[in-house]
């Protein structure tokens, strides 16, 4: 079943161990390499070296483990969860545990992280794998030590026993392990017998959060370091023609004003030297005419979806016949603006350029990508650079893209000091890497009570939907069926966005098919699943969402969400979605408050796999569903001529604890490989709220954000 | 520029900045104490949150200068002789912390909270934690550490 995600791999090319002269053995692996989707080519172990590797486990003679974990925290949880998975199967109490970033100034940059909700998925079986390797060369010491074969000792909780009965500690015999080669007919335990995979296990750097230590990429100093601001052009399209500095050099503390390209640099001994010192400039910025606004993004918008040139993303029989033959046509379109990733903690980086190296620190998601453009950009040898990730004060899919490591990079290298480059929140919101504006265009025949065709147009801004996407459900589940994209190219920037696409499309689509449910008078959860029911699985490659296991959640969230059996103050609405691996079902409760709707509660059922660890697989999912309702109630970022409207949290609304509702979340038991969980809970959000609001009011929904037709209903709602 | 000095986590530190230096950046660029943070600068997100006397304060509009003679407590300080405080306790048990970014801000706020309302209903808990931003939307566990803490003042 391809849901299971096998990988192909070959232990050697990942695993390699070598004895500490401190005592004990340290285990180094290269997960990310080990686990492409296709077999990788084998590799000869002599070339390997410890530059090579993203992860290491480290077993000293006290018998005590400490994984460095290979993946920078965003919030997602797999500094936590992945050394979960190497833990269990080196079978030691999670107590005897630490865990560390892996260590940092790596100069292979191997360490690369999996976007897209992907670590977990790819790391699930040579995470296991290692565990398990490392666990059979602790037993093989072990039995060597003994004279006795190995396969009658067993390990567990970090001791090894045979069979009479006599005990060794791991740490009695690493320094022995460490001088074996590395087997490769290591067993993965089952299941039922996991001791730490399953278990809550709390945040490995709860402490340090909670006590205030100096985690970020904001935190970090450097001796001599100089604190940057950057002026950009204020809006897309818009070129630097001069400035005067005259007033930002008086400003006390700031030490240096410098250009690069159409940016201005100002230097300071803090923080706020340099954002006053930005403030004095007086800059002249000029343009090339092409400066957009929001109603400009909405004709060219509209335009598309109105006969432009669209590509064929995927065609199922033919949907102009289903539409000819049909009783009944419906028709929807669905809108929603631009959104800034906001994270927390503003976009920073820290740059010193020297003659020998290049020094960067800070929180991005993309190390590897962003070295080699740096390197680039500096004309310097890749081996120069030298790149610390930081822990990320939220990431969203802004710090994918390393615009501000860039900017940090060639201040140094102009200046000639170590810099670390600030943007505040304006600048964070202004220069941004956005969600784009989309239109969804959906139409439906329906004929004898039954969907007979399925026609969706996506129009959007610079790119379009990608992968497999096109082949979500309701692929493969109409018989008639066809996608097509296209879009409009602007000069705003714009990419990922925490579940790029189909944060927006869910919410079309499972709107729609509330719709459709409404027309034929059947339930909302009935139509999907009888949908489902025409799903030939495993017929159509592209087709990866599984339809047994979209039922099976599906029928979770109706029963723990008491779906059809709510009191008669509380409306209900419903939406299931596929993404990133993991399925997803959501039941929205939504009251009424002086004729207003208020979103109380939201049951979800996932099944993402075997659930690694449980509180911080809940925390995602509480994040997720949060997330989206308050993007989908408030996200909202217009343009006027090229310049974003709302740059900092007055004028831009995120939700707020008072306005969220309660997450109850349920997982799917199964024993499937894990799957991820940063994503997946957020699309089917909006749509399950939506669905609520329309029972609730009489309301439909069709734009994003809600607040804007809420705001029509009474003027009592602050929009 | 000024010359003064500030109390801080119970220590009194000379502090050498501009008038008009927000207490933000004095903590955190001058005097290396960068668990408190920066969010919006506009007093709008509260992950700039300390203590000035007891109250929860952000940090970010308010000159350090004007801040003399006043007892400024920052994360760093909030536990007592290693002890940590029953909001931080709170905090762990119920695993609040995403990225962690805004949570030093919940957190002061929450204990200004609860020394003043020690038996708080789940409204006045949302009202009082409203003004703390947490973009990863850990809200859900926010509230209930509140309420826990709340029973372990
Ligand atoms: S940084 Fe002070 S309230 Fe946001
Ligand atoms: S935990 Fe990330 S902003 Fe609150």
């Amino acid at each position: 079943m391809k849901q299971e995600n096998k990988m192909v791999f070959s232990r050697r090319n990942f695993i390699r161990t070598s004895a500490l002269a401190s005592g004990g053995i340290i285990i180094g692996v290269n997960f990310l390499g080990a686990c492409k989707e296709t077999a990788a080519p084998p590799v000869d172990i002599a070339q390997l070296n410890f530059q090579d590797f993203n992860a290491f486990i480290k077993i000293a003679e006290n018998g005590y483990v400490t994984i460095f974990s290979p993946n920078p925290e965003i919030g997602q949880g797999v500094k936590t969860s992945m050394p979960m998975i190497i833990a269990e199967e080196l079978d030691v109490p999670w107590e005897h545990v630490s865990v560390e970033q892996a260590p940092l100034n790596n100069e292979s940059f191997q360490r690369q992280v999996a976007g897209g909700s992907q670590s977990i998925r790819f790391g699930w079986d040579s995470l296991r794998q290692t565990g398990a390797t490392a666990k059979l060369m602790l037993i093989q010491a072990a039995a060597t030590r003994w004279g006795v074969e190995p396969n009658t000792c067993t390990a567990s909780d970090g001791v090894i026993t045979n069979g009479k009965g006599e005990t060794l500690g791991y740490g009695d015999v690493v320094n022995d392990a460490a001088q074996l080669e590395v087997p490769e007919n290591a067993t993965l335990k089952e299941t039922k017998d996991y001791k730490i995979i399953g278990k809550d296990a709390t945040n490995v750097d709860i402490d340090d959060i909670i006590t205030g230590k100096p985690l970020f990429g904001l935190d970090y100093v450097a001796e001599g370091m100089k604190y940057v601001s950057v002026l950009r052009p204020p809006a897309f399209g818009q070129t630097l023609k001069g400035f005067d500095d005259t007033e930002a050099k008086k400003v006390s503390g700031v030490t240096e004003v410098v250009q690069f390209g159409d940016k201005i640099a100002v230097l300071a001994n803090n923080t706020w030297a340099a954002m006053k010192g930005k403030k004095a400039l007086i800059p002249e910025w000029e343009s090339d005419g092409k400066l957009e606004s929001t109603e400009h993004h909405d004709q060219k918008l509209n335009a598309l979806l109105n006969g432009g040139k669209l590509t064929i993303a995927r065609e199922d029989g033919n949907v102009n016949k289903a539409f000819a033959e049909a009783d009944q046509v419906v028709e929807r379109t669905y809108e929603s603006p631009f959104l800034p990733h906001n994270c927390m903690e503003p976009m920073n980086f820290y740059a010193n350029v020297t003659a020998d190296k290049v020094h960067l620190v800070g929180p991005i998601q993309t190390p590897a990508g962003t070295a080699r453009q740096i390197a680039d950009i500096l004309e310097r040898d890749e081996k120069d650079i030298h790149l610390e990730m930081t822990r990320m004060g939220g990431g969203f899919g802004r710090r994918l893209y390393g615009d501000f490591a860039r900017e940090a990079a060639r201040i140094s290298d102009l200046t000639k000091k170590p810099v670390k480059v600030i943007f505040s929140r304006e600048d964070d919101m202004a220069a941004g890497t956005y969600r784009p504006a989309i239109k969804y265009r959906i139409k439906a025949s329906l004929k004898d009570g039954k969907v007979t065709g399925y026609h969706l147009k996506e129009a959007s801004v610079n790119s379009n939907m990608y992968g497999l996407i096109p082949n979500f459900f309701p692929a493969g589940a109409i018989a008639n069926y066809k996608v097509e994209t296209g879009n409009y190219q602007s000069n705003i920037t714009t990419g990922a966005w925490r579940a790029p696409y189909t944060n927006f499309l869910a919410f079309a689509e499972q709107s729609f098919f509330d719709e459709l449910a409404e027309i034929l008078e059947v339930d909302a959860v009935q139509l999907r699943l009888d949908l489902l029911d025409n799903v030939d699985e495993g017929a159509d490659e592209r087709i990866q969402y599984s339809a047994s296991r979209m039922k099976e959640t599906i029928k979770l969230a109706a029963d723990k969400g008491n779906w059809g059996k709510s009191d008669a103050n509380t409306y209900q609405g419903f939406a299931a979605y596929y993404s990133h691996n993991t399925h997803v079902a959501e039941v929205a409760e939504v009251t009424l408050e002086n004729g207003l709707p208020k979103v109380k509660k939201v049951t979800v059922a996932v099944d993402c796999g075997i659930v690694v660890n449980p509180t911080g697989a809940k925390n995602q999912v509480e994040g997720g569903v949060i997330d989206g309702i308050g993007h989908a109630m408030y996200g909202d970022l217009l343009f006027n001529d090229g310049q974003p409207k709302a740059t900092n949290f007055d004028a831009y609304r995120l939700i707020r604890m008072d306005e969220t509702p309660i997450v109850e979340t349920h997982f799917v038991e199964n024993n499937l490989s894990p799957t991820g969980l940063g994503e997946p809970g957020l699309p089917p959000a909006g749509g399950a709220l939506a669905n609520a609001i329309k029972l609730a009011t009489g309301q439909r929904l069709l734009k994003q954000p809600f607040a804007k037709d809420l705001g029509k209903i009474s003027k009592d709602f602050k929009s | 520029m000024g010359n003064y000095s500030l109390k801080v986590n119970g220590k009194t530190v000379d502090v050498v900045a501009d008038d008009d230096t927000p207490l933000l950046w004095v903590l955190r660029d001058e005097l290396n104490l960068a668990g408190t943070k920066f969010g919006c600068g506009i007093g709008q997100c509260g992950a700039c949150t300390v203590h000035v006397d007891g109250e929860a304060t952000r940090s970010c509009l308010l000159p350090a200068a004007a801040m003399e003679g006043k007892e400024i407590t920052t994360i760093e300080g909030l536990a007592t002789d290693d002890k940590l405080h029953p909001v931080q306790e709170a905090w762990k048990e119920v695993d609040v912390p995403q990225c962690g970014y805004c949570q030093a801000g919940q957190i002061m706020t929450a204990s200004a909270f609860l020394s003043k309302n020690p038996a708080p209903t789940n409204d006045d808990i949302r009202q009082a934690m409203n003004g703390n931003i947490c973009r990863c939307a850990a809200y859900n566990r926010i509230e209930k550490a509140v309420a826990i803490a709340s029973k372990n003042l």
